[in-house]
């Protein structure tokens, strides 16, 4: 028994050693997983939390979570709430003092740029409300950018050796993206004005950046699922206030967008929401292209 | 050069950026620092067909508050939870519990460490065990109204006392966690604090990960030694000084395709425990084992609704003559239970259950009907594996 934990231990130390020379981070979402890979590329070993199938709201505490967040020097997540139901648990269990809220290691996307949706009041007959605004920053590219930012300082700071490769990095993703702001931008004019009926007011930051307007949400309340009684008065509403798309996540079940979409005879988009959802949204950039392609596209409109 | 003006131009220009969204300034109050508070209210309705004052399980003494609580309305389990960071390195948590009699008793009372490093956490306090996997779980989240049967018989309900653990979280890739504790040994199966108040320890390993996506697996394995002195089980009180010993092992698989568990999932559990005790019982010498086990399945089908089945088994030693007409006597019989049950959520803060059991934990079967709500008010924590 003592010669198995003894080779056990060595294995360890010896796996250890192996990634010592690689800074360890724990990503919540692909998102963010895909901003690490811009701004640290192959000086880290990025641990993706979720997939781009996966609510993010609602992910069991699993024990490989904690496994994983025990080894973090980094921690980047949306924060602002969106993984109170899980995060918490596995920070407090894994022991790990760097990713403990406040350390330089914790760091939290959506708390880096500004915030749409924060209530005015917060109680939970209003649904799943995050007291710290909407947490799904993440699809408006300018804010990407303030967060790529904000990232590439923390990356300095905790692991300074590697300062001028995360300034390198940060500074070619900064051109790129630069570019590909204006490119979007161009191609995206016929969006500017058009109304959505969305799932869930995770799109928020995407149709702010695009100039479109929530019509209505298919969840009665956020993070409540629709029921057919509220998707009647969805209805009545969208005869008042027409809207030109209905969009949903690719994470999300498409039975109640794809119902109002038939009987309103509205065009039905399921939009990619984060990195790998769709074949095409394989990086950052990748899931904009193919976000404004669909949304062109269903408007009739080719990119 | 160039980069780096080009680099400190938009520096400037995103920290321009980031004060146009200027966000609301905190204030400062009194109130600023209030820790997380957490109240379950759960409220039950039970029939049973026997008498529940009378309630025994064949072969085993049972510690307090067991059976399967008083018929009709009842507010029992309710809790009121206080937690809140301590500190930079010290997290708190304080439970207060009505019991189904009606009494207020702190269930829980513990300051444990954040981020020690190393993978140590040290917690002191009152707790429950690190034991098993059930034995963590406070009753909101319990999938049936009531614990299995091994856990009322073996644990007394569950294994809580005052203490201190110690666990170590391995620098693995898959989860593995080795943890020891020692307690007062006031609560069952320990008693009046033997040892000098070091009466109970306990050593446990748990281990697990994920196959894929949708499935992932935990799995345990506990000691637990626990010294008796004079431990008074039953009405009228039958004592017991001497060793206790416990062995058990858990294993829990969970299912939730492309791992939602929002939409559909599937929980399967199963626990076994081993009891062996030795020492003086009524005065007679008394030396024998006792064993259960229990496995459940809960499968939520579609979102909200979920249904489960659970089945409970014990079997004990029959310690001899001497024990005839006590606690401990058989009656030839080795007690089971069947319980289905199916509840709806509105969201994680509300459930309502209904549950039926067939309890044969003693010769005469009991048919019991339990209607039950849980709502979560205020801060709720996220809850474990």
């Amino acid at each position: 028994m003592l010669r198995i934990f003894i080779v056990l231990g060595l294995s360890w130390l010896a796996f250890s050693a192996h990634a010592a020379g690689k800074l360890q981070v724990f990503t919540c979402e692909p998102e963010w997983a895909a901003l690490v890979n811009e701004l640290a590329g192959d000086r880290t070993a990025i641990y993706q939390a979720t997939t781009a199938l996966q609510d993010p709201h609602h992910i069991e505490a699993r024990p490989s979570l904690i496994a994983k967040m025990r080894k973090a020097d980094l921690l980047v997540c949306s924060g602002a709430g969106l993984e109170a139901g899980w995060l918490p648990l596995v920070i407090r269990q894994s022991a790990n003092r760097n990713i403990l809220p406040g350390q330089p290691g914790h760091f939290e996307a959506a708390m880096q740029v500004s915030r749409l949706d924060v209530p005015e009041r917060v109680d939970r007959s209003l649904g799943d409300v995050h007291a710290q605004g909407n947490p799904h920053v993440h699809l408006d590219p300018r804010r990407v950018l303030q967060i790529a930012a904000a990232l590439r300082d923390r990356l300095m700071m905790i692991d300074a050796g590697n300062s001028q490769y995360y300034q390198q990095r940060y500074t070619a993703f900064e051109t790129a993206w630069r570019d590909a702001i204006k490119q979007w931008e161009a191609i995206a004019k016929p969006l500017r004005g058009v109304n959505v009926v969305v799932h869930h007011r995770d799109s928020v930051y995407l149709f702010d950046w695009l100039g479109m307007n929530i019509v209505v949400s298919l969840e009665p309340k956020p993070g409540i699922a629709p029921a057919a009684g509220y998707l009647g008065e969805v209805k009545q509403h969208l005869k008042q206030q027409p809207a030109d798309l209905v969009v949903y996540a690719a994470y999300q079940h498409s039975r109640a967008a794809r119902w109002i979409s038939r009987e309103m005879n509205i065009p039905l988009v399921k939009l990619p929401y984060t990195v790998g959802a769709t074949p095409t949204a394989t990086s950052l950039k990748g899931l904009f292209d193919d976000t404004l392609s669909h949304l062109l596209a269903a408007l009739g409109q080719s990119s | 050069m160039k980069q780096f003006v080009s680099h400190m131009l938009w520096v400037g220009l995103i920290t321009g950026a980031t004060s146009a969204y200027a966000q609301p300034v905190p204030k400062i109050s009194s109130n600023q620092y209030n820790p997380a508070m957490s109240l379950i209210i759960n409220g039950k309705y039970s029939q049973f067909s026997n008498d529940p004052d009378n309630y025994t399980i064949a072969g085993f003494a049972l510690g307090e508050e067991t059976g399967p609580g008083e018929e009709g309305f009842n507010l029992g389990e309710s809790e009121l939870t206080i937690t809140a960071n301590i500190d930079d390195l010290f997290y708190g948590s304080f439970t207060a519990a009505l019991t189904a009699e009606d009494e207020v008793e702190v269930e829980e009372a513990y300051i444990e460490t954040l981020g020690l490093g190393s993978g140590f956490t040290i917690k002191a306090g009152r707790f429950f065990s690190g034991i098993g996997y059930l034995n963590q779980h406070h009753a909101h989240s319990w999938d049936f109204v009531d614990q299995p049967l091994v856990y009322k018989a073996i644990l007394g309900n569950q294994l809580g006392d005052d203490g201190v653990q110690v666990r170590w979280l391995a620098p693995t890739d898959f989860f593995l966690e080795f943890g020891v504790e020692a307690y007062r040994g006031d609560s069952f199966p320990a008693g009046n604090a033997a040892n000098s108040g070091k009466g109970t320890s306990t050593v446990f390993f748990h281990t697990g990960a994920d196959i894929n996506v949708s499935h992932s697996w935990q799995a345990g394995m506990s000691f637990i030694n626990a010294e008796a002195e004079a431990r008074e089980t039953g009405s009228p009180a039958e004592s017991f000084t001497g060793d206790s010993r416990i062995t058990a092992v858990d294993f829990v698989w969970k299912w939730a395709p492309q791992g939602n568990p929002k939409q559909t999932n599937f929980k399967l559990q199963l626990e076994y425990f081993l009891r062996q005790e030795e020492g003086t019982y009524q005065s007679n010498n008394y030396d024998a084992d006792q064993q259960g086990y229990y496995v459940q399945t809960v499968y939520q089908y579609m979102p909200k609704w979920r249904v489960g089945l659970r089945y409970d088994a014990l079997s004990a030693d029959d310690p001899g003559v001497a024990f005839n007409g006590t606690a401990l006597d058989t009656q030839g019989h080795d007690p089971e239970r069947w319980s289905a049950m199916v509840d709806w959520s509105r969201t994680e803060f509300s459930r309502l259950r209904f549950q039926y059991s067939r309890d044969d934990a003693s010769p005469d079967s009991d048919n019991q009907f339990y209607l039950q709500y849980f709502m979560s008010l205020g801060a709720h924590g996220a809850h474990r594996f």
